[in-house]
Formats: C-alpha cells, sequence, structure tokens
C-alpha cells in the first residue's frame, strides 16, 4: 500500500536525478517513521523538503547520509542504484549534508572547520596554504562577502555566517548533492537573506540541492521542486511552478490539495 | 551537467589581488594604535594568551627581588629556580594534552613516582645501565596512559573518577617498589647530570643562537610565503616583535647562565644545566605535534565539539586515548627529572601537591580547563610561576602552612581567570 504519489515533471524529466528514493521504509522498532517515500532530486535544482513537525524529514535525510539503515526500498544515485552503509560511505559518493546544529568548532577558525578530518597534508606537516587557498575560493566562488577573515575563529562569526561555513565546508568536497536542515531557523532577516542567496548559487553551481524549511516565503523564493511529507509518506514530490502555497500549506498539514496528495483512504490511515 | 563542484585546486586569481570579502586577511595595521587595538579586542574577547603568566613572572621576581635583594635574583638562585621548575613543567605539558579534552589527570603526579620508583630500582637492584632504565620508566608511562586512557575514552568513565582512583592506587604500587620508609638513592651519573651538570658555555651560546636564528628563519620564511601568496598574515610588527622578545629571553638567559656562579672563588660553576635543553627540545617537538600535525589539529577539535569531530570522520576515542597516553609519558619524563634533581626516589615521590602545582602551571600559563584552549607554551610559563613562588617563599623562610595556603591561592585565581574570560568570550561571542 505505497502512497500514491502526484508525481508530474517538467523539463526534468529527461534528466538522470542525483538521488531518487524508491518506495523507502524505515521502522525505529515498532514505530515506522517512513513509508513507502519516493523522491526525485534534479541536479542544478533546489528541492524544498516540507511537513509539519515529526514528519519524518530529519529521518529522511539521515536515512540519505547514511546515518540510519532503511528497511526496505531503493536508492539510486545518478541513476545507478546504490547502498550508504555509513556516513563516510555517503561522502564518497559526494553527498553531504548541513545539519541543523551545525557541528563546527567554536576554537577553530574557518579554514581549519572546512577541512576538519580530511585536513590536506605534505607528509606530516599540515599544509595549510593550500588549505586556505582552497577554502578562499570556494569561499569567493560562493560569492560569500561577509567574512572579515578565513582564520576568523568561527566563535566570533555570527549566526548567518556560521551556516555560510558550514556550507561552503559542504561544497568543498567535490559533492554532488547538499542537504541542508533548516538552515534559516535561527536567523535574522538580512542574514536568511545571505543563505537563500547561497542556497540558489548551489543550485547554479550544478549542485542538487535539498532544502528542508518550514518558511513557506523562502521556499517559494529559492525551490524549483517541492516534496511534502505528511506522517512519513510522500504526499507529493512536484515542480514549484505547480503548486501554490496554499496548496503546499495543505499537503503539509493535510496530506492533499485537491487532485494533489495522498488519497484520502491513506491519509486518514495515517491520521 | 558539466562543472557541478567547486573547484578546490588552484586559483585563477592573481595573488593579492583581493577578492570580494576577508578584508581582515590583508590588512598590515602597522600603526601602535591598530596593533594595541587589535590586541586589545583578544583580550576582551577572553584571549589573554599569555598576558597572565608573564606579568605574574614579572611581578613576582619584582616582589621577591625587593623582599631577598641579596638571594633572588643572583644567578645561583635563577639557575636553582630553572631546574625547579623542569620537573612541573614537564608534567604540565603532557596535562596541556588532556586539558584540551576537557578532561582531567590526577594520577599524573603518581604516575611520574611509579616510573621514577621502575628506573631507580632497575639501577640499584638490577644494576641497568640508564638507558635501559629511562626506556623501561617511558615505557612504564606509555603503558599506564594506555590503561587510563581506555577506561576513560572506550569504557567511558568519567576521568576525574578514573585518575582519582589511579592516584590512590598507583601510590600504593609505589609504596611497593620502594618499600615502607624506604628511599632508593639514584646515583647513575648521567641521570644525576641532567639537573646538575651544565653544557659548557660555549655549546650553550652556540645553541641558543641557533635556537634564534632558526627561529627567526621559520617566522619570516613563513610571513614571506603567506604574503606572496596573498594569503592571511599578522602584521610585520608583530612578528618581528615575537623575534625580538624570544632572542632577548634566550639570549638573556644563556647569559646569566654563562656566568660563573660558584659559592667560593676555587671553582667554576658555569653554563646552562642539562634539563632546560630537554624542556626546550619538549616545547618544540610537543609545539609541533599539537600545531602542525592533522593529529593536533583533531585534539584541538575534539575539545571544542566532540560532535563535530566525529561527523568529520575523527576517531574520538583513539584522539581520547592517545593525550592519556603522551600525559603519562610525560610524567614520566618528568619523574626521572625530578629523581635527578633529588637523588633519590621516596614512596611520596609525584604524589602530594606535586599533580596540583602541574595543573596550576598549565592553567596559569593560559590553558582552559574547559577544554578547546590551550598550548604547550603555557606549561613553561605557568611552570616559571610556580618554581617562582616555590622558590622565593623558600628564601623568604615562610613556614609550611602558609606555602600550602599561597599556593592554593595562586590556582583558585587562574582557574577563576579562566572560568571568567570564558564567561566573557560566551559573552561577546567570541
Ligand atoms: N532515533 C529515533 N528513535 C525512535 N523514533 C524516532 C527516532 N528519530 C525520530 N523518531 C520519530 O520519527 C518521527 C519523525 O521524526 P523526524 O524525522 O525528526 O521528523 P521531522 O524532522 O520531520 O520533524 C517522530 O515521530 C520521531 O519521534
Ligand atoms: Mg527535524
Amino acid at each position: 500500500m505505497s502512497a500514491p504519489t502526484a508525481s508530474a515533471d517538467d523539463g526534468t524529466s529527461t534528466t538522470t536525478p542525483t538521488l531518487e528514493l524508491r518506495d523507502v521504509n524505515k521502522s525505529f522498532g515498532a514505530v515506522q517513521v517512513l513509508h513507502g517515500v519516493s523522491m526525485k532530486v534534479y541536479p542544478g535544482q533546489v528541492t524544498a523538503l516540507v511537513g509539519d513537525n515529526g514528519a519524518g524529514k530529519s529521518t529522511l535525510i539521515k536515512s540519505i547520509a547514511g546515518i540510519h539503515a532503511i528497511d526496505a526500498g531503493e536508492f539510486l544515485f545518478e541513476g545507478r542504484p546504490v547502498t550508504v552503509a555509513g556516513p563516510r560511505e555517503a561522502a564518497a559518493l559526494g553527498i553531504e549534508v548541513v545539519y541543523q546544529d551545525l557541528a563546527l568548532c567554536d576554537n577553530l577558525d574557518v579554514v581549519q572547520n572546512m577541512f576538519l578530518g580530511r585536513e590536506r597534508r605534505n607528509g606530516i606537516l599540515l599544509d595549510e596554504a593550500s588549505m586556505e587557498q582552497a577554502a578562499r575560493d570556494t569561499l569567493t566562488k560562493l560569492s560569500v562577502r561577509t567574512l572579515k577573515s578565513v582564520r576568523q575563529l568561527v566563535s566570533s562569526l555570527s549566526g548567518g555566517q556560521r551556516q555560510t561555513v558550514a556550507i561552503a565546508k559542504a561544497v568543498l568536497w567535490e559533492s554532488k548533492l547538499v542537504i541542508l536542515d533548516e538552515p534559516t531557523a535561527a536567523l535574522g532577516v538580512a542574514q536568511t537573506r545571505q543563505v537563500l542567496d547561497l542556497v540558489r548559487r548551489l543550485a547554479d553551481t550544478g549542485h542538487a540541492v535539498v532544502f528542508i524549511s518550514h518558511n513557506m516565503v523562502d521556499v517559494f523564493e529559492v525551490a524549483d521542486r517541492v516534496a511534502a511529507l505528511y506522517l512519513g509518506r510522500m504526499a507529493a514530490d512536484v515542480p514549484i511552478s505547480q503548486v501554490d502555497r496554499s496548496q503546499v500549506i495543505e499537503l503539509i498539514t493535510a496530506g492533499r490539495s485537491g487532485e494533489l496528495g495522498l488519497q484520502s483512504a491513506v491519509a486518514e490511515v495515517g491520521a | 551537467m558539466s562543472s557541478n563542484t567547486v573547484s578546490t585546486t588552484t586559483s585563477d586569481k592573481e595573488p593579492g589581488g583581493a577578492p570580494a570579502g576577508f578584508e581582515g586577511d590583508r590588512r598590515d595595521d602597522t600603526s601602535l594604535g591598530g596593533i594595541v587595538r587589535g590586541y586589545v579586542d583578544r583580550i576582551r574577547g577572553g584571549d589573554l594568551g599569555a598576558l597572565p603568566a608573564v606579568l605574574g613572572i614579572v611581578v613576582l621576581g619584582i616582589l621577591f627581588a625587593a623582599l631577598r635583594p641579596e638571594t633572588f635574583l643572583t644567578p645561583l638562585n635563577i639557575t636553582n629556580l630553572l631546574v625547579q621548575a623542569v620537573p612541573i613543567t614537564i608534567l604540565a605539558m603532557g596535562l596541556v594534552f588532556v586539558l584540551l579534552l576537557g578532561e582531567i589527570d590526577l594520577s599524573a603526579g603518581v604516575v611520574s613516582g611509579v616510573a621514577a620508583a621502575v628506573m631507580a630500582q632497575l639501577l640499584a637492584e638490577a644494576g641497568a645501565p640508564w638507558y635501559v632504565a629511562v626506556l623501561a620508566a617511558i615505557v612504564t608511562g606509555a603503558v599506564i596512559g594506555l590503561f587510563t586512557g581506555s577506561l576513560v575514552g572506550v569504557i567511558g568513565i568519567p576521568s576525574f573518577v578514573v585518575t582519582l582512583a589511579l592516584f590512590l592506587g598507583w601510590q600504593g604500587v609505589t609504596l611497593r617498589l620502594i618499600g615502607q620508609g624506604g628511599t632508593v638513592p639514584v646515583r647513575d651519573p648521567v641521570i644525576i647530570g641532567v639537573s646538575n651538570q651544565n653544557l659548557p658555555v660555549v655549546l650553550g651560546w652556540v645553541l641558543a643562537l641557533a635556537v634564534v636564528l632558526v627561529y627567526a628563519a621559520l617566522q619570516l620564511n613563513r610571513l614571506r610565503r603567506q604574503r606572496s601568496r596573498g594569503l592571511a598574515s599578522e602584521p610585520t610588527v608583530i612578528v618581528v616583535g615575537r623575534i625580538v622578545i624570544i632572542a632577548a629571553v634566550t639570549l638573556g638567559i644563556t647569559a646569566l647562565l654563562s656566568i660563573d656562579r660558584a659559592l667560593s672563588a676555587a671553582v667554576d660553576l658555569a653554563g646552562i644545566p642539562y634539563a632546560v635543553p630537554l624542556v626546550v627540545v619538549l616545547l618544540l617537538v610537543l609545539t609541533f605535534v599539537l600545531g602542525r600535525t592533522s593529529f593536533g589539529r583533531h585534539v584541538y577539535a575534539v575539545g571544542g565539539n566532540a560532535e563535530a569531530a566525529r561527523r568529520a570522520g575523527i576517531n574520538v576515542t583513539r584522539i581520547r586515548v592517545s593525550v592519556f597516553v603522551i600525559a603519562s609519558t610525560l610524567a614520566a619524563i618528568s619523574g626521572i627529572a625530578a629523581a635527578s634533581r633529588l637523588g633519590s626516589v621516596t614512596p611520596g615521590s609525584g604524589a602530594g601537591n606535586t599533580l596540583l602545582y602541574a595543573v596550576g602551571a598549565a592553567v596559569i600559563g593560559g590553558t582552559s580547563l574547559f577544554g578547546g584552549r590551550g598550548r604547550v607554551r603555557d606549561a613553561l610559563l605557568g611552570g616559571l610561576v610556580v618554581a617562582i613562588i616555590a622558590n622565593g617563599l623558600g628564601l623568604l623562610g615562610v613556614q609550611a602552612y602558609l606555602n600550602f595556603i599561597i599556593t592554593g591561592g595562586v590556582l583558585l585565581l587562574a582557574a577563576s581567570v579562566d572560568a571568567l574570560a570564558r564567561r566573557r568570550a560566551a559573552a561577546t561571542g567570541h
């Protein structure tokens, strides 16, 4: 009884999705959190992943990142079936996740954080010059203009700057798919602006981007597609041009909206 | 689907051709005002650096020089003071690694006692050559550290509890090795010589000059490379200032230790005690490990945010275990240095307030008890402060009870400064 999803395609139907999920199930003990979730994420596009609290968004991205093993379903990365057994394997495929809590070390500077765990070396010596240069190049290409110095301690950065560093860190690594868990949740207006611009630029530089957000203004501003989770089921995974704001809100809160979404029976079973 | 990655390889920008932003990296603010402002900003942000320790050395130096003008600042006493500082400093160097993770090793002092007892017994009972005894002591330290580290890092017992238990346990082992009320003399000339023999004066000068020249060359070369590649660099004045200070201190101490300090005119007593270059070598090696290798980087990362380090693929358990191995290994070396100075090992070696002095040294030097902040040189600067207090109070002939109270007070003061600096840092977002 996999949830039927209304998946209409635009020009993307000819492109291979960077990531495709087919009928993914995930349970924690007796509690099934994800029910037959299918989803497509395309290169050069921002896919907004929306859903109420507890809908399973974080569980879904942790499954993609290899932190949770899925119980059933298929993963296709650039068209090839893959199994992601751990964070390292996800990273090796080119999947980078920017978690809600960012996971930066306050006592290290921007460059040191960006290369943490994957330092460049000359023999046993850290190759500081090359790391700094690469960090600078990445930040410059993402048009990050708000940092005073790449040798600034992360503890001295604002929330938006920290988010920027976390995103740039993800992009540094030949990443193909960048997943951002609520990157603007804790930010003010100006900082949200910077981060949204950055998310857009990530897609414009060819990355496939998954962007989790509760904010409809943000979603409609940067997203190309929207995927709505309702109680662990994918209610819709459609180009954003095919929905308006009230429909997305309906999908989030009721699992369906007019023709779109879960059949009412399924929605009721879920509820 | 062409270039979907942001290239991380070569830069197509001309060096120095500043891309937007990062103007802070390109500033060479040589105005005195700018430098002072930068420094004040850092202190405001809670990063006191070497300031408290340097202030402590200067103020205490002036105080004791005023109170005991005829004894405190003599070359003989300065030499004694430096040799006195050696065991504390080496112990504190190892503790810096543990403190960087926000952990504590309360057993490091008595581990130095166990290692020294092993060495002394091998020399006295088994008649082993000095290098075998020294090696055995160091291996003892390393193995003990592996044990402590595994209990903390693998099993997950809080380090405070593990090392408090071991603080008692290892004292028992030392007592067993030495025997109740016993004293094992250390007579080996090489080991005794570490604290009681001096480098030939000429060799001392050569080494001191070499240290200064190599340091200056490395610093200036790095600055030149950073500038030519358009990387972040410090203002020239700061770098040159640091070279001048290091040169002045190194050459000044060398000059002082090269004066004949014999009390009778009949003998010659001059030169740098061997223990001093031992500390300098450890300082250089450990500073290199902490500042220039990925291992060191990972120690800071785990101390700053263990979860972030874990997600970055760092083996946090391995880092936890290794800092305890480093601390205990250095504790063993510290125990050897102490035995060399005192000429014997007793059941009380490394017990009592040894550990407290060493933790105090690290904290006074600027290493945080909360983890994430600290350098190897903190142990040296703080070790000097602690040694000056001990030496000065000794010259003043204060009673033992006062000695305890004053030393405990200084440790509390240093810990308060640390805690306040941390609150300050949190408040200013530094
Ligand atoms: N490790 C876990 N063990 C058990 N239940 C979990 C675990 N993680 C998440 N859940 C449950 O899964 C559901 C979805 O959670 P989550 O994926 O965090 O939702 P979202 O991120 O959309 O708010 C929630 O009911 C939550 O309680
Ligand atoms: Mg969540």
